[in-house]
Protein backbone atom coordinates (compact mmCIF):
# COMPACT_ATOMS: atom_id res chain seq x y z
CA UNK A 1 0.00 0.00 0.00
CA UNK A 2 1.27 3.32 -0.70
CA UNK A 3 2.52 5.58 1.94
CA UNK A 4 0.36 8.86 2.23
CA UNK A 5 1.28 10.21 5.63
CA UNK A 6 -0.75 13.17 6.80
CA UNK A 7 2.26 15.81 8.30
CA UNK A 8 2.77 15.94 11.79
CA UNK A 9 4.16 18.63 13.85
CA UNK A 10 4.60 19.29 17.60
CA UNK A 11 3.91 21.90 20.16
CA UNK A 12 5.25 20.71 23.56
CA UNK A 13 3.84 22.89 26.23
CA UNK A 14 1.98 21.95 29.27
CA UNK A 15 1.12 18.19 29.91
CA UNK A 16 2.89 15.86 28.92
CA UNK A 17 0.23 13.77 26.65
CA UNK A 18 0.67 10.47 27.74
CA UNK A 19 1.04 7.70 24.59
CA UNK A 20 0.95 4.17 25.53
CA UNK A 21 3.98 3.63 23.63
CA UNK A 22 5.92 5.85 25.98
CA UNK A 23 5.88 3.72 28.88
CA UNK A 24 7.65 5.69 31.36
CA UNK A 25 4.76 8.81 30.75
CA UNK A 26 1.92 6.63 30.81
CA UNK A 27 3.04 4.91 34.05
CA UNK A 28 3.47 8.74 35.48
CA UNK A 29 0.31 9.61 34.32
CA UNK A 30 -1.32 6.90 36.02
CA UNK A 31 0.57 7.41 38.75
CA UNK A 32 -0.69 11.02 39.61
CA UNK A 33 -4.21 10.72 37.75
CA UNK A 34 -5.14 7.72 40.19
CA UNK A 35 -3.11 9.48 42.70
CA UNK A 36 -5.67 12.40 43.06
CA UNK A 37 -8.59 10.61 42.66
CA UNK A 38 -7.81 8.22 45.90
CA UNK A 39 -6.82 11.52 47.64
CA UNK A 40 -9.69 12.98 46.62
CA UNK A 41 -11.84 9.89 47.48
CA UNK A 42 -9.69 10.00 50.84
CA UNK A 43 -9.92 13.25 52.09
CA UNK A 44 -13.87 13.90 52.36
CA UNK A 45 -13.83 10.38 54.03
CA UNK A 46 -10.92 10.41 56.11
CA UNK A 47 -12.19 13.79 57.53
CA UNK A 48 -15.45 15.17 56.18
CA UNK A 49 -14.90 18.56 58.06
CA UNK A 50 -13.82 20.63 55.97
CA UNK A 51 -12.34 18.39 53.30
CA UNK A 52 -16.51 17.24 52.13
CA UNK A 53 -17.58 20.67 53.00
CA UNK A 54 -15.23 22.23 50.28
CA UNK A 55 -16.06 19.36 47.98
CA UNK A 56 -19.79 20.16 48.03
CA UNK A 57 -19.06 24.16 47.71
CA UNK A 58 -17.01 23.90 44.13
CA UNK A 59 -19.21 22.50 41.96
CA UNK A 60 -20.23 25.51 40.60
CA UNK A 61 -17.02 26.34 39.53
CA UNK A 62 -15.62 24.06 38.20
CA UNK A 63 -19.19 24.04 35.91
CA UNK A 64 -18.00 28.21 35.26
CA UNK A 65 -14.06 26.80 34.40
CA UNK A 66 -15.54 24.58 31.92
CA UNK A 67 -18.09 27.68 30.50
CA UNK A 68 -15.11 30.03 30.25
CA UNK A 69 -12.86 27.01 28.48
CA UNK A 70 -15.29 25.73 26.13
CA UNK A 71 -16.46 29.17 24.78
CA UNK A 72 -13.35 30.80 24.90
CA UNK A 73 -11.41 27.79 22.89
CA UNK A 74 -14.51 27.92 20.23
CA UNK A 75 -14.42 31.70 19.64
CA UNK A 76 -10.77 31.20 19.72
CA UNK A 77 -10.99 28.73 16.66
CA UNK A 78 -12.67 31.17 14.68
CA UNK A 79 -10.07 33.99 15.64
CA UNK A 80 -7.56 31.52 14.65
CA UNK A 81 -8.77 30.65 11.46
CA UNK A 82 -8.96 34.26 10.26
CA UNK A 83 -5.49 34.85 12.03
CA UNK A 84 -3.84 31.99 10.28
CA UNK A 85 -5.18 32.78 6.67
CA UNK A 86 -4.18 36.33 7.13
CA UNK A 87 -0.83 35.00 8.10
CA UNK A 88 -0.40 33.49 4.81
CA UNK A 89 -2.13 35.46 3.55
CA UNK A 90 -0.35 37.58 -0.06
CA UNK A 91 -2.51 40.29 0.62
CA UNK A 92 -0.34 42.75 2.71
CA UNK A 93 -2.74 44.52 4.61
CA UNK A 94 -4.35 40.94 5.59
CA UNK A 95 -1.06 39.73 6.54
CA UNK A 96 -0.11 42.71 8.28
CA UNK A 97 -3.07 43.28 10.38
CA UNK A 98 -2.77 39.25 11.96
CA UNK A 99 1.01 39.09 12.41
CA UNK A 100 0.80 42.34 14.48
CA UNK A 101 -2.26 41.09 16.38
CA UNK A 102 0.09 37.85 16.99
CA UNK A 103 2.98 39.81 17.49
CA UNK A 104 0.98 42.27 20.59
CA UNK A 105 -0.38 39.61 22.05
CA UNK A 106 2.32 36.96 22.18
CA UNK A 107 4.31 40.18 24.18
CA UNK A 108 1.70 40.64 26.85
CA UNK A 109 1.12 38.68 29.97
CA UNK A 110 -2.04 36.95 29.80
CA UNK A 111 -2.95 38.80 32.83
CA UNK A 112 -2.33 42.32 31.71
CA UNK A 113 -3.99 41.16 29.00
CA UNK A 114 -7.22 39.95 31.25
CA UNK A 115 -7.11 43.28 33.19
CA UNK A 116 -6.68 45.07 30.14
CA UNK A 117 -9.71 43.90 27.88
CA UNK A 118 -11.47 43.79 31.03
CA UNK A 119 -11.60 47.26 32.00
CA UNK A 120 -11.05 48.27 28.25
CA UNK A 121 -14.29 46.82 27.08
CA UNK A 122 -15.37 48.27 30.36
CA UNK A 123 -15.01 51.79 29.40
CA UNK A 124 -16.99 51.58 26.10
CA UNK A 125 -20.19 48.61 26.80
CA UNK A 126 -20.85 47.50 30.16
CA UNK A 127 -20.76 43.40 29.25
CA UNK A 128 -21.12 40.95 31.57
CA UNK A 129 -18.05 39.42 33.33
CA UNK A 130 -18.74 36.04 31.77
CA UNK A 131 -18.84 37.55 28.48
CA UNK A 132 -15.73 39.82 28.56
CA UNK A 133 -13.71 37.18 30.45
CA UNK A 134 -14.30 34.72 27.56
CA UNK A 135 -13.64 37.44 24.91
CA UNK A 136 -10.23 38.19 26.61
CA UNK A 137 -9.09 34.46 26.84
CA UNK A 138 -10.35 33.71 23.10
CA UNK A 139 -8.44 37.08 21.86
CA UNK A 140 -5.54 36.00 23.31
CA UNK A 141 -5.73 32.64 22.33
CA UNK A 142 -6.75 33.36 18.66
CA UNK A 143 -2.96 34.46 18.65
CA UNK A 144 -1.84 30.74 19.57
CA UNK A 145 -4.24 29.49 17.35
CA UNK A 146 -3.66 31.39 14.65
CA UNK A 147 -0.23 29.68 14.51
CA UNK A 148 -1.38 26.43 14.91
CA UNK A 149 -3.53 27.14 12.18
CA UNK A 150 -0.76 28.78 10.01
CA UNK A 151 1.52 25.55 10.76
CA UNK A 152 -1.43 23.15 10.09
CA UNK A 153 -1.70 24.94 6.30
CA UNK A 154 1.36 24.78 5.85
CA UNK A 155 1.97 20.94 6.63
CA UNK A 156 -0.33 20.30 3.78
CA UNK A 157 1.94 19.33 0.68
CA UNK A 158 2.21 22.04 -1.68
CA UNK A 159 1.07 19.68 -4.71
CA UNK A 160 -2.77 19.46 -2.41
CA UNK A 161 -3.02 23.17 -3.62
CA UNK A 162 -1.51 22.84 -7.08
CA UNK A 163 -3.59 19.82 -8.06
CA UNK A 164 -6.79 21.64 -7.24
CA UNK A 165 -5.71 24.85 -8.85
CA UNK A 166 -5.00 22.91 -11.91
CA UNK A 167 -8.25 21.15 -11.89
CA UNK A 168 -9.62 24.95 -12.56
CA UNK A 169 -10.49 25.42 -8.39
CA UNK A 170 -9.79 29.00 -7.45
CA UNK A 171 -7.79 29.48 -4.69
CA UNK A 172 -10.33 30.17 -2.14
CA UNK A 173 -12.59 27.13 -3.18
CA UNK A 174 -8.96 24.80 -3.05
CA UNK A 175 -8.40 26.29 0.54
CA UNK A 176 -12.17 25.48 1.45
CA UNK A 177 -12.17 22.40 -0.17
CA UNK A 178 -8.84 20.74 0.23
CA UNK A 179 -6.69 22.19 2.41
CA UNK A 180 -8.75 23.40 5.43
CA UNK A 181 -10.06 20.51 5.52
CA UNK A 182 -6.97 18.37 5.71
CA UNK A 183 -5.39 21.74 8.09
CA UNK A 184 -8.14 20.54 10.48
CA UNK A 185 -7.08 16.61 11.11
CA UNK A 186 -3.52 17.93 11.57
CA UNK A 187 -3.95 20.61 14.07
CA UNK A 188 -6.89 18.43 16.29
CA UNK A 189 -4.17 17.33 18.72
CA UNK A 190 -2.49 20.77 19.46
CA UNK A 191 -5.90 21.97 19.40
CA UNK A 192 -6.34 19.57 22.28
CA UNK A 193 -3.10 21.30 23.73
CA UNK A 194 -4.14 24.30 23.55
CA UNK A 195 -7.62 23.05 25.10
CA UNK A 196 -6.12 21.86 28.33
CA UNK A 197 -3.46 25.02 28.43
CA UNK A 198 -6.86 27.54 28.25
CA UNK A 199 -8.40 25.41 30.80
CA UNK A 200 -5.42 26.18 33.13
CA UNK A 201 -5.44 29.62 32.12
CA UNK A 202 -8.85 30.37 32.89
CA UNK A 203 -8.10 30.29 36.68
CA UNK A 204 -6.93 33.74 35.98
CA UNK A 205 -10.21 34.73 35.28
CA UNK A 206 -11.19 34.66 38.49
CA UNK A 207 -9.61 37.69 39.67
CA UNK A 208 -12.52 39.64 36.99
CA UNK A 209 -15.30 38.12 40.09
CA UNK A 210 -15.98 34.98 37.72
CA UNK A 211 -16.68 32.29 40.04
CA UNK A 212 -14.95 29.73 38.57
CA UNK A 213 -13.18 26.89 40.01
CA UNK A 214 -10.45 28.64 41.63
CA UNK A 215 -12.73 31.53 42.94
CA UNK A 216 -14.94 29.18 44.77
CA UNK A 217 -12.42 27.97 46.55
CA UNK A 218 -10.89 31.22 47.81
CA UNK A 219 -14.27 32.56 48.61
CA UNK A 220 -14.62 29.19 50.74
CA UNK A 221 -11.00 29.60 52.21
CA UNK A 222 -11.98 33.67 52.88
CA UNK A 223 -14.87 32.35 55.17
CA UNK A 224 -13.44 29.52 56.78
CA UNK A 225 -9.70 30.18 56.65
CA UNK A 226 -9.09 26.83 56.09
CA UNK A 227 -6.40 27.56 53.38
CA UNK A 228 -4.10 24.56 52.88
CA UNK A 229 -7.55 22.75 52.74
CA UNK A 230 -9.54 24.58 50.01
CA UNK A 231 -6.59 25.12 47.73
CA UNK A 232 -5.62 21.78 48.55
CA UNK A 233 -8.83 20.47 46.61
CA UNK A 234 -8.75 23.08 43.83
CA UNK A 235 -5.50 21.85 42.54
CA UNK A 236 -6.65 18.00 43.34
CA UNK A 237 -9.83 18.74 40.49
CA UNK A 238 -7.46 20.75 38.23
CA UNK A 239 -4.69 18.00 38.08
CA UNK A 240 -7.83 15.47 37.79
CA UNK A 241 -9.59 17.52 35.05
CA UNK A 242 -6.23 17.95 33.08
CA UNK A 243 -4.89 14.73 33.72
CA UNK A 244 -8.02 13.16 32.23
CA UNK A 245 -8.27 15.85 29.13
CA UNK A 246 -4.52 15.08 28.23
CA UNK A 247 -5.54 11.61 27.73
CA UNK A 248 -8.24 12.26 25.50
CA UNK A 249 -5.89 13.86 23.51
CA UNK A 250 -3.50 11.27 23.22
CA UNK A 251 -6.83 8.79 22.00
CA UNK A 252 -7.12 11.32 19.92
CA UNK A 253 -3.86 10.79 18.50
CA UNK A 254 -3.46 7.60 18.18
CA UNK A 255 -6.77 7.13 16.53
CA UNK A 256 -5.31 9.68 14.10
CA UNK A 257 -2.27 7.54 13.44
CA UNK A 258 -4.55 4.08 13.51
CA UNK A 259 -6.39 5.48 10.71
CA UNK A 260 -3.51 6.05 8.63
CA UNK A 261 -1.84 2.94 8.72
CA UNK B 1 -3.65 8.61 -35.31
CA UNK B 2 -5.84 10.80 -36.15
CA UNK B 3 -4.05 14.15 -36.01
CA UNK B 4 -5.98 16.80 -37.01
CA UNK B 5 -4.14 20.02 -38.20
CA UNK B 6 -5.20 22.58 -36.13
CA UNK B 7 -3.07 23.85 -33.21
CA UNK B 8 -4.06 23.14 -29.64
CA UNK B 9 -1.23 24.36 -27.82
CA UNK B 10 1.01 27.13 -28.98
CA UNK B 11 4.23 28.22 -27.32
CA UNK B 12 6.29 30.86 -28.74
CA UNK B 13 9.63 32.84 -27.11
CA UNK B 14 8.88 31.46 -24.14
CA UNK B 15 11.54 32.52 -21.16
CA UNK B 16 11.33 32.10 -17.50
CA UNK B 17 13.83 32.85 -14.70
CA UNK B 18 14.65 31.92 -11.44
CA UNK B 19 15.56 34.45 -9.84
CA UNK B 20 19.50 34.31 -11.89
CA UNK B 21 18.79 30.58 -13.13
CA UNK B 22 17.45 30.42 -16.76
CA UNK B 23 15.28 27.68 -16.40
CA UNK B 24 13.47 28.67 -19.56
CA UNK B 25 15.03 30.35 -23.20
CA UNK B 26 12.91 31.36 -25.79
CA UNK B 27 10.74 28.00 -26.31
CA UNK B 28 8.65 27.61 -29.10
CA UNK B 29 6.69 24.17 -29.20
CA UNK B 30 3.27 23.57 -31.11
CA UNK B 31 0.75 20.43 -30.56
CA UNK B 32 -1.66 19.48 -32.86
CA UNK B 33 -5.14 18.46 -31.88
CA UNK B 34 -4.52 14.84 -31.31
CA UNK B 35 -0.94 14.69 -31.10
CA UNK B 36 1.21 13.16 -28.58
CA UNK B 37 4.21 14.54 -27.47
CA UNK B 38 6.81 13.70 -25.48
CA UNK B 39 9.28 15.62 -23.45
CA UNK B 40 12.97 14.14 -22.63
CA UNK B 41 15.71 16.02 -21.09
CA UNK B 42 18.32 15.65 -18.02
CA UNK B 43 16.78 17.16 -15.30
CA UNK B 44 16.71 20.70 -14.75
CA UNK B 45 16.53 20.88 -18.44
CA UNK B 46 13.08 22.93 -17.96
CA UNK B 47 10.98 20.05 -18.93
CA UNK B 48 8.79 20.57 -16.45
CA UNK B 49 9.19 23.90 -15.90
CA UNK B 50 7.45 24.17 -19.58
CA UNK B 51 5.19 21.71 -18.74
CA UNK B 52 4.01 23.85 -15.90
CA UNK B 53 3.58 26.90 -17.90
CA UNK B 54 1.06 25.34 -20.12
CA UNK B 55 -1.68 25.78 -16.91
CA UNK B 56 0.39 28.56 -15.23
CA UNK B 57 1.22 26.95 -12.17
CA UNK B 58 4.48 28.55 -13.26
CA UNK B 59 4.11 32.21 -14.44
CA UNK B 60 6.65 32.71 -17.63
CA UNK B 61 8.85 35.95 -17.34
CA UNK B 62 8.61 36.50 -21.33
CA UNK B 63 6.76 35.00 -24.33
CA UNK B 64 3.21 33.80 -25.13
CA UNK B 65 1.22 30.27 -24.49
CA UNK B 66 -1.90 29.57 -26.29
CA UNK B 67 -4.60 26.84 -26.17
CA UNK B 68 -6.73 27.22 -29.08
CA UNK B 69 -7.40 30.76 -29.29
CA UNK B 70 -7.36 31.58 -25.56
CA UNK B 71 -4.11 33.62 -24.95
CA UNK B 72 -2.72 31.70 -21.53
CA UNK B 73 0.18 34.31 -20.59
CA UNK B 74 -2.50 37.04 -20.50
CA UNK B 75 -2.54 38.27 -16.84
CA UNK B 76 -6.29 39.70 -18.08
CA UNK B 77 -7.54 35.94 -19.31
CA UNK B 78 -9.52 33.77 -17.23
CA UNK B 79 -6.53 31.09 -16.08
CA UNK B 80 -9.44 29.27 -14.42
CA UNK B 81 -11.61 29.11 -17.24
CA UNK B 82 -8.16 27.57 -19.21
CA UNK B 83 -7.31 25.33 -16.25
CA UNK B 84 -10.29 23.56 -16.61
CA UNK B 85 -9.62 22.86 -20.22
CA UNK B 86 -6.34 21.61 -19.46
CA UNK B 87 -5.65 18.31 -17.16
CA UNK B 88 -2.65 17.76 -15.43
CA UNK B 89 -1.07 14.85 -13.79
CA UNK B 90 1.55 14.69 -11.52
CA UNK B 91 4.31 13.25 -10.65
CA UNK B 92 3.56 12.25 -7.04
CA UNK B 93 -0.21 11.94 -8.02
CA UNK B 94 -1.16 14.65 -5.54
CA UNK B 95 -4.63 12.90 -5.02
CA UNK B 96 -6.51 14.58 -2.07
CA UNK B 97 -6.13 12.68 0.94
CA UNK B 98 -9.31 13.26 2.78
CA UNK B 99 -11.61 12.11 -0.26
CA UNK B 100 -12.32 8.66 -1.78
CA UNK B 101 -11.21 8.03 -4.97
CA UNK B 102 -14.58 8.56 -6.24
CA UNK B 103 -14.72 12.08 -4.43
CA UNK B 104 -11.45 12.96 -5.94
CA UNK B 105 -12.78 12.66 -9.43
CA UNK B 106 -16.19 14.52 -8.49
CA UNK B 107 -14.53 17.36 -6.88
CA UNK B 108 -13.70 19.38 -9.43
CA UNK B 109 -17.04 19.09 -11.71
CA UNK B 110 -19.24 19.38 -8.03
CA UNK B 111 -17.31 22.67 -7.28
CA UNK B 112 -16.18 24.03 -10.16
CA UNK B 113 -18.53 23.51 -13.26
CA UNK B 114 -22.04 22.88 -10.64
CA UNK B 115 -22.91 19.67 -12.29
CA UNK B 116 -25.36 18.24 -10.74
CA UNK B 117 -24.25 15.34 -7.93
CA UNK B 118 -25.78 12.68 -9.75
CA UNK B 119 -24.63 12.97 -12.90
CA UNK B 120 -21.09 13.68 -11.53
CA UNK B 121 -20.75 10.46 -9.69
CA UNK B 122 -21.89 8.52 -12.66
CA UNK B 123 -19.51 10.24 -14.72
CA UNK B 124 -17.21 9.68 -12.06
CA UNK B 125 -18.04 5.68 -11.75
CA UNK B 126 -17.31 5.52 -15.99
CA UNK B 127 -14.09 7.09 -15.84
CA UNK B 128 -13.30 4.79 -12.66
CA UNK B 129 -13.94 1.99 -14.77
CA UNK B 130 -11.92 3.52 -18.02
CA UNK B 131 -9.05 3.22 -15.50
CA UNK B 132 -9.56 0.07 -14.16
CA UNK B 133 -10.82 0.83 -10.69
CA UNK B 134 -14.31 0.65 -10.51
CA UNK B 135 -14.22 -1.65 -7.01
CA UNK B 136 -12.23 1.26 -5.56
CA UNK B 137 -14.42 3.96 -5.33
CA UNK B 138 -14.99 4.12 -2.25
CA UNK B 139 -10.95 3.89 -1.02
CA UNK B 140 -8.71 6.34 -0.02
CA UNK B 141 -5.63 7.59 -1.73
CA UNK B 142 -3.49 5.74 1.25
CA UNK B 143 -5.68 2.74 0.67
CA UNK B 144 -4.57 2.26 -2.86
CA UNK B 145 -0.90 1.57 -4.76
CA UNK B 146 1.14 4.52 -6.25
CA UNK B 147 0.13 2.90 -9.96
CA UNK B 148 -3.84 3.07 -8.04
CA UNK B 149 -3.45 6.34 -6.88
CA UNK B 150 -2.16 7.65 -10.45
CA UNK B 151 -5.15 6.39 -12.71
CA UNK B 152 -7.11 7.92 -9.85
CA UNK B 153 -4.91 11.00 -11.14
CA UNK B 154 -5.46 10.62 -14.31
CA UNK B 155 -9.40 9.68 -14.00
CA UNK B 156 -9.85 13.39 -12.33
CA UNK B 157 -7.99 14.83 -14.33
CA UNK B 158 -10.31 13.40 -17.49
CA UNK B 159 -13.47 14.79 -15.45
CA UNK B 160 -13.11 18.03 -16.69
CA UNK B 161 -13.49 17.24 -20.29
CA UNK B 162 -9.73 18.84 -20.90
CA UNK B 163 -8.74 19.37 -24.35
CA UNK B 164 -5.17 18.38 -23.48
CA UNK B 165 -3.55 16.50 -21.05
CA UNK B 166 -0.14 17.51 -19.37
CA UNK B 167 2.02 14.78 -17.73
CA UNK B 168 4.24 15.52 -15.40
CA UNK B 169 6.86 12.44 -15.23
CA UNK B 170 3.71 10.09 -14.03
CA UNK B 171 5.66 7.07 -13.34
CA UNK B 172 9.27 8.19 -12.01
CA UNK B 173 7.63 7.78 -8.68
CA UNK B 174 6.32 4.28 -9.24
CA UNK B 175 7.71 1.01 -8.46
CA UNK B 176 8.38 -0.82 -11.64
CA UNK B 177 5.65 -3.38 -11.31
CA UNK B 178 3.28 -0.55 -11.67
CA UNK B 179 4.08 1.57 -14.43
CA UNK B 180 2.82 -0.81 -16.81
CA UNK B 181 -0.54 -0.26 -15.60
CA UNK B 182 -0.39 3.72 -15.93
CA UNK B 183 1.33 3.45 -19.33
CA UNK B 184 -1.70 1.25 -20.00
CA UNK B 185 -4.48 4.15 -19.30
CA UNK B 186 -2.19 6.37 -21.22
CA UNK B 187 -1.59 4.52 -24.29
CA UNK B 188 -5.83 3.74 -24.35
CA UNK B 189 -5.80 7.95 -24.14
CA UNK B 190 -3.47 8.64 -26.65
CA UNK B 191 -5.62 6.10 -29.01
CA UNK B 192 -8.47 7.88 -28.39
CA UNK B 193 -6.95 10.82 -29.80
CA UNK B 194 -6.17 12.70 -26.82
CA UNK B 195 -3.92 15.85 -27.14
CA UNK B 196 -1.03 14.95 -24.48
CA UNK B 197 2.23 16.40 -23.58
CA UNK B 198 4.12 13.97 -21.49
CA UNK B 199 7.50 14.82 -19.82
CA UNK B 200 8.70 10.57 -19.27
CA UNK B 201 11.57 8.97 -20.33
CA UNK B 202 9.46 5.61 -21.16
CA UNK B 203 10.77 5.00 -24.15
CA UNK B 204 8.81 1.95 -24.78
CA UNK B 205 5.08 4.72 -24.44
CA UNK B 206 7.15 7.11 -26.56
CA UNK B 207 7.76 4.14 -29.29
CA UNK B 208 4.24 3.40 -29.26
CA UNK B 209 2.20 6.68 -28.44
CA UNK B 210 4.58 9.98 -29.56
CA UNK B 211 3.98 11.64 -32.63
CA UNK B 212 6.95 13.52 -31.68
CA UNK B 213 9.85 13.67 -29.22
CA UNK B 214 11.58 17.03 -27.53
CA UNK B 215 15.03 17.19 -26.52
CA UNK B 216 15.67 19.70 -24.13
CA UNK B 217 18.57 20.72 -22.47
CA UNK B 218 19.39 23.69 -20.16
CA UNK B 219 16.56 25.23 -20.95
CA UNK B 220 16.29 24.65 -24.42
CA UNK B 221 14.73 22.72 -27.44
CA UNK B 222 17.41 21.05 -28.56
CA UNK B 223 15.67 18.90 -30.85
CA UNK B 224 12.21 17.53 -32.15
CA UNK B 225 11.78 14.67 -34.09
CA UNK B 226 9.68 10.84 -34.24
CA UNK B 227 10.39 8.92 -31.71
CA UNK B 228 12.85 6.99 -34.39
CA UNK B 229 14.64 9.69 -35.60
CA UNK B 230 15.74 10.65 -31.78
CA UNK B 231 16.01 7.83 -30.35
CA UNK B 232 17.33 5.70 -33.22
CA UNK B 233 19.27 8.56 -35.24
CA UNK B 234 20.26 11.67 -33.06
CA UNK B 235 21.37 14.71 -34.95
CA UNK B 236 22.93 17.03 -32.11
CA UNK B 237 25.53 16.05 -29.61
CA UNK B 238 23.68 17.05 -26.91
CA UNK B 239 21.15 14.52 -27.59
CA UNK B 240 23.76 11.54 -28.27
CA UNK B 241 25.25 11.83 -24.74
CA UNK B 242 21.68 12.15 -23.13
CA UNK B 243 20.30 9.02 -24.71
CA UNK B 244 23.98 6.76 -24.03
CA UNK B 245 22.93 8.21 -20.33
CA UNK B 246 19.43 6.77 -20.07
CA UNK B 247 19.50 3.60 -22.67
Amino acid sequence: MAQIKTPRFEVTDGTLIPDKGEKSIFSAWKIAFFGAISLLIILPIVKPDPYLYILKFIPDGIVATFQVTVLSIVLSFFIGLLTGLGRISRVTIFNRIATVYVEVIRGIPLLVQLFYIYYALGKIVQVPRLASAVIAMAVCYGAYMGEIFRAGILAIPRGQMEAALALGLSRGQALWKVILPQTVKVILPPIGNEFIALLKDSSLVSILAVSDLLRRGREYASTSFMYFESYTIVALVYLIITLFLSRLVAIMEEKLVRREN
Amino acid sequence: MKINNKTRVRIENASKNFDKVVALKNVNLEVKIGEVVLIIGPSGSGKSTLLRSVNRLENLTSGDIWVDDDLLTNNKSDIRKIREEVGMVFQSFNLFSHLTALENVTLAPLTVKKIPKETAEKKGRELLARVGLSDKENNYPDQLSGGQQQRVAIARALAMNPKVMLFDEPTSALDPEMIKEVLDVMLQLAKDGMTMLVVSHEMGFARAAADKVVFMDGGEIIEIGTPDDIFDQPKEERTKKFLKHIL
